[in-house]
């Protein structure tokens, strides 16, 4: 897998806001919300945009969802701007899973602990009730964004609602609930378990399980992570991320050998 | 019995599935065996990263005799085996070599290229230049990536740190003027204060500590 080459020049500034504002074409909408996402556009001009786009009905795809919605909730993520927490709320209740998730996702991005509550109302029923939707390739929640999005957001109380998840029959989930539950306890046994998943025999589970090692900063995972069965680029970012969550805790003045360890590994798969 | 080379070929030739394919290079790989540069080196043009893991690891351990046909292969216009083969000569370090990763270092479209490449120049096996070639090609590494600690992409600029670590720690001082090695420590010093990937702020003290000790 080699990384994606956008070419990021092909829009200014001026024409991405520009196209967002516009109405009259939604693929150039579409775009446009992605692209300020990713640029990391965060003025508030650009959020309001945004926050309109949460509510388009022009922009629609054969199954019925709404692509604008899903990147405009995704964007808001990476944006910082609490003034679209209350809008990616309403998101939730959109009957586009994806909308959903996207949004579910970019809460757990912008860590507002009020959203805390109306997130674990969808946990609600447990894992008896997280079933695949009729008809539809997916779950009834995307529960795996939902669980890692109250780690993220430090929800400790959630710990016992999330724990019934370890056993969840889709391993994402399974995966998620390990991941979310080591944030919140910091206890190695849930740790171990993404550890063992690097071990699995599907490559996409190795490459998800690497990720949220990194996310999580589980620093006794680094050697595994090395000899994983997967692309030196995904090892490098999962690596950087142990070491990072690493420095930032530490004294700055000193290297543990811990984070030297992490860099030694790191150098071998450069 | 150990199996012999045309035996490995064939178990490679009959391999139905990825993990067939892969398993039958790494056996290929750890006879080290000089006949098996040209099955290596095509293994690279297989999508299948973990063939190519394992190819490019054997490639490094066959080193020099190797070199040609990676130079050759890097004319090519197979992209995915270019990137793999970059990686293997970056890792074999023989200066026929030292163009290609230099280029690619600071022009390569795709990071993990220039990555790999960037740790190339670094592990350039100087002792293998002509003794008056040294000097200069070290001064070209260090230059070179000193301009790849530009790179927009955190690992590629973590790459050169791990090589200006490495050429720092080579340099022959009694010919070399000191100014280079105070360069690459102002440079390092720079980027732990204010790279913005903690990461590359944490190697370039690691390589800083190891350059003073």
């Amino acid at each position: 897998m080699e990384e994606s080459q956008i070419s990021a020049k092909s829009l200014t500034l001026e024409e991405a806001i520009a196209n967002l504002r516009q109405t009259q074409d939604p693929d150039l909408r579409y775009y446009a919300a992605w692209w300020l996402g990713r640029f990391q556009v965060k003025q508030p001009e650009v959020v309001d945009l945004l926050i309109s786009a949460l509510a388009d009905e022009d922009n629609r795809s054969p199954d019925g969802g709404y692509p604008l919605r899903r990147n405009a909730a995704r964007a808001l993520g990476k944006l910082s701007d609490l003034r679209a927490v209350p809008a990616l709320l309403d998101c939730l209740q959109c009957d586009d899973y994806y909308v959903r998730g996207a949004a579910i996702e970019s809460l757990g991005e912008l860590g507002d602990d009020r959203t805390i509550d109306p997130l674990l109302r969808l946990l609600a029923g447990g894992v008896d009730a997280a079933t695949m939707m009729p008809g539809k390739p997916h779950l009834v929640q995307p529960y795996d964004l939902l669980i890692e999005a109250l780690g993220s957001l430090g929800a400790t109380d959630a710990a016992s609602e999330i724990e019934p998840f370890l056993q969840h029959f889709a391993e994402k989930v399974q995966y998620a609930a390990a991941r979310s539950l080591y944030q919140l306890t910091g206890k190695a046994q849930y740790g171990e378990i993404l550890v063992q998943a690097l071990d699995g025999p599907d490559l996409q589970l190795r490459r998800a399980a690497l990720m949220d090692i990194g996310a999580v900063g589980y620093m006794p995972g680094a050697e595994a992570i090395a000899n994983t069965l997967a692309e030196n680029s995904l090892k490098l970012i999962s690596l950087k991320g142990l070491l990072e969550n690493h420095l930032a805790k530490a004294d700055s003045q000193h290297l543990s050998d811990e984070a030297i360890y992490a860099m030694d590994l790191m150098d071998s798969l450069l | 019995m150990t199996a012999t080379l045309p035996q490995l070929l064939e178990k490679l030739d009959q391999a139905a599935t990825a993990d067939q394919v892969r398993f039958a290079v790494e056996d290929i790989a750890a006879v080290k065996d000089v006949e098996s540069v040209p099955i290596l080196i095509r293994v690279l043009g297989y999508n299948n990263p973990g063939a190519a893991v394992a190819a490019v690891d054997g490639l490094i351990q066959i080193g020099e005799p190797a070199v040609l046909s990676l130079i050759e292969l890097l004319d090519g216009y197979n992209y995915g085996a270019r990137a793999w083969a970059l990686r293997a000569l970056s890792g074999i370090g023989d200066p026929r070599g030292m163009d290609l990763v230099v280029k690619a270092s600071l022009e390569d479209f795709a990071l993990s290229v220039r990555r790999a490449a960037a740790r190339g120049v670094g592990t350039l096996h100087w002792e293998q230049f002509p003794p008056e070639a040294i000097a200069p090609a070290q001064q070209r590494a260090i230059e070179t990536l000193i301009k790849v600690c530009d790179d927009p992409e955190w690992v590629v600029r973590y790459a050169a740190v791990t090589g200006l670590e490495r050429v720092a720690a080579q340099l022959n001082t009694a010919l070399q003027s000191k100014s280079i090695l105070a360069e690459i420590k102002t440079l390092l010093e720079k980027l732990v204060a204010d790279d913005e990937a903690l990461a590359v702020q944490g190697r370039a003290r690691l390589a800083l500590m190891r350059i003073s000790d």
